[in-house]
């Protein structure tokens, strides 16, 4: 079972984006659970978010305590919340940052696995005009977890932003082209 | 064809209430079944339904809507949790003793206060005495699967009882999953039609509902409750049966899991017992002797039919998620202890109080109720507290 854990601030989308990462899984016949932590949600608030992936039904019904992955959709949490809590020390850690990847290195310095970085917001203000980061984030953890090809995610994406946007169709366009750029922006920076 | 898609438990229990296409629905919003009303007021907007929705402006009118829809001989249906549940209390011992079959999707969430939105189940255990067949969910499925068969068990003419699905709120109510859905038709015609014997707008045969009853009448209306609650027991079997047969899942008054040599065992409910069963998978691998029954049906209690399957077992931890603050336990504690009684008595027996307000117990947490399980066999009896809190934090 692949287990990721998303943080992130009231608006950003973190729920949004664990939910379709299991939509995207499920298309490809996995077990798929997602779910938010339900609490006083508020615009800025820190909220965590879950998505499990599996081969065999999912029958456990907890948050993620160890998880094989942690997205951290806004790095201004970095130090207000402890994202890495329980991490597999073979996992990855990816973040939204425009820091440089060095900085980023030495903020995870003391963790041992992979640590990814990706200026999701700076493609989100391109193509959507506004900071949406969820979902080239959303791209750059599916092509990580690895459950389905890019042609395939694209196919999937098209038709759950259809669906998504129906009354909102001018948004599918944008966000298609910045999930297609993060596809291939995220920057490992460590070894 | 059954369709294998991706939901939350609230979705896959109003795409239920879509296909069986209930005469009236009367709701009033509040987290976390919220979504449910929101759900049917749009397939009514979409011409999917032709439910009369009647939008409230409290849980005490919309189970007074269902209550007038249901008296006048047509299927009513709502949706509630925790305060929302709390206010329809008067309106459920009418239903009940009107016996007006009622169904009610159940979303459990923690009664204030402190005020708490998150799951527990002090909201449908506070209706445990008001004469309705509760019957509870582990996952998503299984609140679906529960829904389309709760008409045909509440409008039983050996029942006539009002009857409440209930599920954990947020847990799977809004936590998305695999599900199978069933095809509409082949829902629709195992559901059936609502053709009650007598209703109030039948002219030929004029009937009361819920008249002023003196004491000359009143114990004999509150047997003839008890015995429609008897006779649910074997029609809650034979619906569950049937739906096996048409649908190819089977469910009984409880599940039993590793519980065929098992010396260790829990009683639990809803989704906690899907947590469990990987405790289980654990323990087992290691050699622990560990089983789980995760009851369904808290009303009627079967209670012979526990205390038969728990006879093997040494030592066993009654897992309740709400306090009662009875000073002897909550009440499923009560219940299964009771059913022990005079049964299937010298089992080593404590009862657990987790879970209150959405606290989570893990996968490990259960691992160990299992460990003090292991310690509580060699304990004296008369040293067993009668009950325990679990996942708390210790004062300072």
């Amino acid at each position: 079972m692949i287990e990721i854990r998303w943080h992130g601030r009231g608006g950003q989308g973190a729920k949004t984006a664990a939910l379709m990462l299991a939509d995207v899984a499920f298309s490809e016949g996995f077990y798929v659970q997602a779910f938010p932590e339900y609490g006083p949600e508020r615009m800025g608030a820190p909220i965590t978010a879950f998505t499990r992936i599996n081969e065999k039904e999912i029958r456990v019904h907890t948050n993620i305590y160890a998880p094989d992955m942690v997205v951290i959709v806004d790095e201004t949490l970095i130090g207000a919340v402890d994202m890495t809590k329980g991490l597999k020390e073979d996992g990855k850690i990816v973040v939204n940052t425009k820091r440089p990847p060095a900085d980023v290195a030495e903020a995870f310095k003391d963790y041992k696995g992979e640590v990814y970085a990706v200026d999701a917001a700076d493609i989100s203000i391109r193509y959507l005009g506004k900071n949406l980061p969820n979902m080239p984030l959303l791209s750059v953890v599916t092509k990580l977890v690895g459950v389905i090809t890019e042609d395939a995610f694209l196919n999937e994406m098209t038709e759950n932003l259809k669906g998504k946007f129906s009354k909102k169709p001018e948004v599918i366009e944008g966000n298609l082209n910045a999930i297609k750029e993060a596809w291939n922006s995220a920057i490992r920076v460590n070894e | 064809m059954s369709k294998r898609a991706n939901m939350s438990g609230n979705e896959a229990i109003s795409n239920a209430i879509r296909q069986i296409n209930p005469d009236v629905v009367g709701a009033f919003p509040i987290t976390p079944s919220t979504e449910i009303p929101q759900y049917i007021s749009k397939f009514v907007a979409d011409d999917l339904i032709d439910t009369e929705f009647v939008a409230v402006e409290s849980e005490h009118s919309a189970m007074s809507v269902c209550l007038g829809a249901s008296a006048s001989g047509v299927r009513a249906m709502t949706a509630t949790s925790s305060c929302g549940m709390a206010l329809m209390y008067e309106l459920l011992y009418v239903a009940a003793s009107d016996r007006l079959p009622i169904v009610l999707a159940a979303v459990n969430r923690a009664l204030t206060g402190p005020i708490n939105i998150n799951v527990d189940h002090s909201d449908t255990m506070g209706a445990k005495d008001s004469g309705w067949i509760q019957i509870y969910s582990e996952n998503a499925q299984e609140a679906y699967d529960n829904m389309l068969m709760a008409h045909r068990i509440a409008e039983h003419p050996e029942v006539m009882l009002p009857t409440m699905i209930c599920q954990d709120g947020f847990v799977t109510s809004h936590a998305i999953g695999n599900i199978l859905l069933e095809d509409d038709d082949k829902v629709k015609a195992f559901v059936g039609t609502y053709d009650p014997e007598k209703h109030i707008l039948n002219p030929e045969e004029s009937v009361g509902v819920g008249p002023y009853s003196i004491g000359a009448y009143y114990m004999e209306m509150k047997i003839a409750q008890f015995r429609a609650m008897e006779n649910a027991r074997k029609v809650i079997s034979d619906v569950s049966s049937d739906f096996e047969k048409v649908f190819g899942r089977k469910y009984g008054m409880f599940e039993e899991y590793e519980m065929a040599d098992a010396e260790l065992a829990i009683v639990i409910m809803s989704s906690a017992a899907g947590t469990a069963k990987d405790a289980i998978d654990n323990l087992r691998a290691r050699g622990v002797k560990a089983g789980l029954i995760k009851l369904r049906v808290f009303r009627p209690f079967p209670a012979a039919e526990l205390a038969e399957a728990l006879k093997g077992v040494k030592a066993l931890a009654i897992m309740d998620r709400s306090d009662g603050f009875t000073g002897n336990g909550g009440p499923l504690g009560s219940e299964v202890k009771g059913a022990l009684y005079g049964r299937t008595d010298g089992i080593k027996t404590i009862n657990i109080v987790f879970g209150l307000g959405g606290r989570d117990v893990t996968v490990e947490g259960y691992e160990e109720v299992y460990e003090n399980l292991e310690k509580l066999k060699s304990t004296p009896a008369e040293e067993i507290p009668y009950c325990i809190h679990l996942g708390q934090r210790e004062e300072k």
